[in-house]
């Protein structure tokens, strides 16, 4: 059975390539249907080739401007996230204080409780503290369950790091601001870039808890849910399929970099 | 590159002490490591050597006591004020940074912008000079050894300090480096401090070695000297190996103190007891396996007259090459070690064999019986 053997020679390769194709086929729908012209207000079958949504991307009233705050959120959410995340994973694996256990498992809380319960939970709070539901409360919420994951990525990074390294810094005449920026930030660095993208794209595209405590404000996830119950507009598929490309581009040119270093010193 | 002896390359540690909480890791000691020198602290694991160590550097704050360097009291400075450096236990290389910019790591921290010239040149010292551009996991162990110790060195300190510098590397190349690293401090001339477990590296590198056991110095000296005369069975047992026998103190003849081992007699120079010698007191007489003849007990008559000498049966005998090791059984004392040279070998001497151990009176050393006569064995070490 030479058409067995040839299948099991290439069994890995091929289970390979059908998991990629799982994950992708619906990046390429998405993709796909950017380029289409819709008949009604649906945007769920394929009529006609066209590239009039990706001539006017912002053709769709107020999508736009929900994009460019969801990025905002996304953007601050991540910088907070991220400076305090850091921050918590350092205290967390270089200090030994009261109730540290406690923290340790806490932290770990917003991770394991259902989005829904603590979208409400927060709400609950916003409205007795007499809050202004808006970008604020969504930002505040954003960093609240990004902490976690942050905290995750860089608390690995710590802890697999030999605290003879910012010794010896101290020993080459490196004061303490100086050890942190020339030595720890840099070894922790891997991490800590970890817990931001996440941050960013865990920010970026959710939607429950925004959804409970954006008061009158409305993000892109909000935008394109309310959209599919009056009908999707073709923008919604170029939108996706830029950040799709954005995003490989962005894991591309990493790449090339990282090789390119490496050659260098090798 | 040599300094001149201004004596700011002395470092001076007087009444120094560290406890953490009610643990003493190293109680009150003074010690004087001359300008130049290669001074090894010397210990098993836990003797407080490392912390005595990272007291120096400044990485650790003595509970009571003061360091000095020359003239300057640097008990309360920060390491990164301190003109010392160390190289690590594994190195602590900065593993983001290449080999040329580890090395530069002090220069630039300090200041100094042209480094180019002063990197390579400490490079090619430690014969480096191919590898600036690589990251420390791509070199081998030895070769990120000699970057640790140019990455120290380049900064000019008073005393360059060694915590357990070759542990990691394994027992050919750890002798190579041995001898690298005494080069290096010859060319340079800077005070070095090694601290090692490694009996044998102390001897071979260091000018001094205070031998540490239980957060103190037992004792200092010249590698022969504290090898020729240990003053505890500690340093006895740590130091090489040593037969310990239990004699009691009988008559002085002249210098020589006479001493009865069961049924026997040995002889010992006065010069070498450091135990109180009152009649009929107990001592240790110790002696070095090496130093020890054998001979079959069918010969005994041929052994020249004012040696020493033990009876006994050979219990076990391992051929090492350069050497035969054998285990004595005497009446006196069970388990002796001898070291034949394997120049003319006497097929008689086999495990059940009767011989007699023979050796120079000038070679025994005697020591207070009132310690443990196993201290600072591999047995003892280990528990």
């Amino acid at each position: 059975m030479p058409f067995l053997n040839w299948l099991k020679r290439r069994l890995v390769v091929i289970a390979g390539l059908l998991t990629l194709a799982y994950l992708l086929l619906p990046n390429i729908i998405v993709t796909v249907f950017s380029f289409n012209k819709p008949k009604g207000r649906f945007n769920y079958e394929w009529q006609r080739f066209s590239a009039d949504a990706w001539k006017d991307p912002c053709g769709v009233a107020d999508m736009c401007g929900s994009l460019s705050l969801s990025l905002q959120i996304a953007v601050w959410a991540t910088v907070g996230a991220t400076v305090l995340g850091t921050m918590i994973s350092f205290a967390l694996v270089r200090y030994r204080f009261r109730a540290r256990g406690a923290v340790n498992s806490l932290i770990f809380l917003p991770m394991a409780m259902p989005e829904v319960v603590m979208a409400a939970s927060l709400l609950t709070l916003f409205l007795n503290m007499g809050a202004q539901l808006g970008f604020w409360t969504i930002l505040i919420a954003h960093i609240m369950f990004c902490l976690s994951f942050v905290v995750t990525a860089v608390k690995a990074r710590v802890m697999s790091m030999d605290p003879r390294l910012e010794e010896a810094a101290r020993d080459l005449y490196a004061g303490p601001v100086q050890t942190f920026l020339r030595v720890t930030l840099p070894i922790a660095a891997p991490g800590i870039a970890a817990g931001a993208l996440l941050s960013f794209a865990l920010s970026f595209d959710d939607f429950i808890i925004t959804n409970f405590n954006a008061g009158s404000t409305v993000t892109f996830p909000m935008f394109v849910w309310g959209s599919a119950q009056r009908g999707t507009p073709v923008q919604i598929n170029v939108i996706g399929t830029a950040m799709f490309l954005l995003a490989v581009l962005f894991v591309l040119f990493a790449m090339v970099l990282g090789n390119r270093r490496n050659k260098q010193k090798a | 590159m040599k300094t001149t002896p201004d004596n700011s390359g002395d470092v001076r540690l007087s009444g120094i002490s560290k406890t953490y909480g009610s643990f003493t890791a190293v109680h009150p000691l003074d010690l004087t490591v001359p300008e130049g020198s290669f001074f090894a602290l010397l210990g098993a694991s836990g003797c407080g050597k490392t912390t005595t160590l990272r007291m120096i550097a400044g990485l650790e704050e003595p509970t009571t006591g003061t360091v000095r360097l020359g003239d300057q009291d640097v008990t309360h400075l920060p390491p990164y004020k301190r003109p010392v450096n160390t190289v690590f236990q594994s190195y602590a290389l900065f593993p983001h940074l290449d080999i040329f910019e580890n090395v530069a790591f002090g220069l630039r921290r300090r200041g100094i912008k042209s480094v180019k010239k002063q990197v390579e040149e400490m490079l090619e010292l430690v014969q480096l000079g191919e590898q600036a551009r690589k990251k420390p996991h791509q070199l081998s162990g030895g070769q990120q050894q000699r970057v640790a110790v140019a990455r120290a060195l380049i900064n000019h300190p008073r005393v360059l300090l060694l915590d357990e510098p070759l542990g990691a590397l394994d027992l050919k190349l750890r002798r190579q480096m041995q001898l690298e690293l005494k080069r290096i401090q010859t060319e340079v001339g800077i005070t070095f401090v090694h601290v090692t477990h490694d009996q044998e590296e102390a001897m071979t590198m260091a000018d001094t070695v205070a031998v540490m056991n239980g957060g103190r110095v037992e004792q200092l000296g010249a590698p022969a000297d504290l090898y020729e005369n240990p003053r505890t069975t500690f340093v006895a047992n740590f130091l090489g190996t040593s037969n310990l026998i239990e004699a009691e103190v009988g008559t002085r003849s002249g210098d020589d103190i006479v001493l009865k081992a069961g049924d026997g007699k040995l002889v010992l120079p006065g010069a070498r007891c450091t135990a109180p010698t009152t009649a009929g007191g107990k001592v240790l007489v110790g002696i070095r396996p090496e130093k020890i003849s054998l001979t079959h007990a069918d010969d005994a008559g041929e052994i020249p007259a004012g040696r020493n000498r033990l009876t006994g049966k050979i219990a076990d005998a391992s051929f090492i090459g350069v050497s035969t090791q054998y285990v004595i059984d005497s009446p006196v004392c069970a388990g002796l070690s001898v070291y034949v040279q394997n120049v003319e070998r006497d097929g008689r001497l086999v495990p059940g064999a009767d011989v007699v151990l023979h050796w120079s009176p000038a070679h025994t050393f005697a020591l207070d019986a009132a310690q443990a006569i196993d201290a600072g064995t591999e047995e003892e070490v280990a528990a």
